[in-house]
């Protein structure tokens, strides 16, 4: 953090190690119980329409029989110049001063522009009302709207424990640390391949593994500039 | 021709013409009810989908756009005949454009109107649709005029009323003809509607001076709207929609379907009514040059576009374009090319077959077909092949969807019915003008 007066900044970043992946599908299921995101019904599935916040996209690599299956998580990646931005109509998609990419709910009327112009298919669209298996009802986050039919959602890298932890800090009287907000689908990664902080903060673990030789974006032709660095899986 | 002659044709002229809107026959109240029920079903389904959700569509992620949109863009695009025969034609000072001007500003209004039924289609939350309009609100949003989307909905709303105001004007000399013809409620709705006119010097003067001043206008509306419609695709960074020709290419397309719609009403109208001496294989034949020219135009933009493409060989861009050419969506596209660019070449090149307004008729039923197609086709395949090839998928319209284009068709043929009661289909004093000037 900056030695000068005023407020701490914060640019919230994540960094996954595809050499850690083994594709196990916690962080997704994670995400579904942190985020109030929708039971699918096998129906859904079979319309391509299941939602999560955060997939393993899976690529298999060579010919038979010397094949090796690669995994991918791919979640908002929250643009520093983001496409889905400038094409709402109404301010729903909105880039906040932490460099977040929030969705507006109350906002969105449902025009999909932006999920047509995001180049990682990261927007998830609400097409009716959202349904949990009994008992799953039971387990809602509290910290998190439900959304309702016809509007856009997708990763907010869980806003609302940035948002605790910053109203913590800040009552406190001193910044953020490194390590204090911890995304669920961070949290829940048995090989620690998704890690997550501030990259204004020099000496943080996601400043210091963006900084590895490893590191490349995802689609990073495209210029967007996006807030979540992979790291090449080893040969 | 003596003066007494004309005065007499002009008579009939007045007679013939006005005749279609007093006379209502059983086969005209069979048709209105026919299309009227198919409206209805159409209403039924929007609210069966804006109860339960727009899930009762079969778009899914990546296609986040299908048919409601191909709908709109259609029918933006058939809201070009209109302007194009009526606008372009009168700046070149046309002749033959007189009896065709009217029914092509008529599908004008109409086909704008139904465009924007489908922008309410396509919403997610239909009910707050008043986020678009900028209105003052304590929270101190505004829509965001960064959006394609919110330049299209300007655009369409100065289209809309630019051609209101456009098919408005000429008729005020028809009204009043109406007016003094016509008794009871009617004689008094015309009246209302003929703003007091007298048929006096000063008036003619400012009617052609006012149609002077909008014509050119409105043609730089109407090219400019279209635009606005292709850059909601072109501004995007999809492969495939990101291009610079797509908003010539999605002009010269929405005056090729333009043109066609127009051969097919103009058939229509003429057998209907027996126009037979308004309506003659002259303008059959000009319109039919008319769509060889556009055909052409948009055949060379097309290929324009899939050379840069083919050439350029970004490996985005090359899985749709194959998609097209030789891939699943083959079957579909080849048709369409079959449609708008071979039928069209083919046929209207024959002088003999110009002459034929059946055939013409046939072939503006093939242009608009393909035109249809084409517009599912440019959103279709791009949205369906995302960079990150796990996401490709597939898409085909639900029973839903089927239902309010039908619908949308069936509402917009009955708004031209009801239409052609209502006001001569032929502008008349515009006839008689042609008329005295040869």
């Amino acid at each position: 953090m900056s030695a000068t007066e005023g407020p701490p900044t914060y640019k919230w970043e994540m960094v996954i190690d595809l050499d850690r992946c083994t594709g196990c599908q916690a962080c997704v299921v994670a995400c579904h119980a942190e985020n109030n995101v929708r039971n699918s019904s096998e129906q859904e599935c079979a319309d391509g329409r299941a939602i999560s916040w955060i997939r393993i996209e899976r690529y298999v690599e060579g010919t038979y029989p010397n094949t090796r299956v690669r995994f991918v998580p791919v979640l908002c990646q929250h643009c520093g110049n983001a496409p889905c931005e400038p094409v709402c109509p109404v301010y729903a998609s909105y880039h906040t001063p932490d460099g977040l990419n929030a969705q507006v709910y109350n906002r969105c009327i449902g025009v999909r522009y932006c999920g047509n112009n995001c180049p990682y298919t990261a927007r998830q669209f609400n097409w009716f009302d959202p349904q949990w298996d009994a008992p799953l009802e039971e387990q809602l986050n509290p910290d998190v709207t439900v959304r309702m039919n016809g509007i856009m959602e997708k990763c907010t890298f869980c806003v609302q424990r940035i948002r605790r932890a910053k109203e913590q800090a800040t009552r406190q009287g001193r910044p953020v640390q490194d390590g204090e907000v911890i995304p669920a689908c961070v949290q829940s990664c048995p090989t620690s391949a998704l890690v997550f902080g501030n990259r204004h903060d020099p000496e943080s673990r996601v400043s210091k593994l963006a900084a590895s030789e490893r590191r490349f974006h995802l689609l990073e032709s495209l210029g967007v500039e996006p807030s979540v660095t992979y790291l090449k899986r080893l040969p | 021709m003596t003066q007494d002659a004309g005065a007499g044709e002009f008579e009939r002229i007045n007679c013939e013409l006005l005749a279609p809107m007093e006379s209502f026959g059983a086969g005209y109240l069979a048709l209105v009810i026919v299309l009227a029920c198919i409206a209805a079903l159409g209403a039924g389904a929007w609210a069966f989908q804006v109860e339960t959700g727009i899930g009762q569509t079969n778009l899914h992620p990546p296609i986040f756009w299908a048919s409601y949109i191909a709908s709109f863009v259609f029918w933006i695009g058939v809201s070009h005949s209109g302007t194009f025969i009526s606008g372009v034609l009168r700046l070149t000072k046309a002749e033959w454009r007189r009896p065709v001007t009217r029914m092509s500003e008529l599908m004008t209004i109409i086909s704008v109107g139904i465009a924007a039924l489908f922008v309410f289609y396509h919403l997610g939350r239909v009910w707050r649709w008043y986020y678009l309009l900028p209105y003052p609100n304590q929270r101190g949003i505004w829509p965001n005029f960064r959006s394609p989307l919110l330049w299209d909905a300007t655009a369409i709303f100065t289209y809309a009323t630019a051609s209101t105001i456009y098919l408005y004007l000429p008729l005020i000399p028809d009204f009043a003809l109406a007016r003094d013809r016509f008794r009871g409620r009617r004689k008094w709705i015309y009246g209302l509607l003929s703003l007091g006119w007298r048929g006096s010097q000063s008036q003619w003067e400012m009617l052609q001076t006012a149609i002077r001043i909008i014509t050119p206008l409105i043609v730089m509306v109407m090219i400019s709207v279209h635009s606005i419609v292709g850059w909601d695709f072109g501004m995007s960074i999809v492969p495939g929609w990101h291009t610079s020709i797509i908003a010539p290419y999605f002009v010269v397309g929405a005056v090729h379907s333009g043109l066609g719609m127009v051969v097919i009403a103009m058939f229509v109208v003429r057998k209907a009514y027996g126009l037979q001496t308004y309506i003659r294989l002259e303008h059959f034949d000009k319109l039919g040059k008319l769509i060889v020219v556009t055909t052409l135009t948009l055949a060379y933009l097309y290929f324009a576009e899939l050379l840069t493409t083919w050439y350029g060989k970004f490996p985005d861009e090359e899985s749709v374009m194959y998609s097209m050419l030789t891939g699943r969506f083959s079957p579909v596209w080849w048709a369409m090319i079959m449609m708008i660019y071979v039928v069209p070449l083919v046929t209207l090149t024959i002088p003999r077959f110009r002459q034929w307004p059946v055939g013409i008729m046939i072939v503006g039923v093939f242009i608009n077909i393909g035109m249809y197609t084409e517009r599912m086709l440019i959103l279709v395949p791009p949205l369906a092949h995302p960079r990150l090839s796990y996401n490709w998928s597939a898409y085909s319209p639900s029973i839903i969807e089927v239902i309010l284009m039908a619908a949308s068709l069936a509402f917009a043929v009955l708004l031209y019915v009801l239409a052609a009661k209502f006001v001569p289909m032929i502008s008349i004093w515009e006839e008689k003008e042609g008329r005295s000037r040869a």
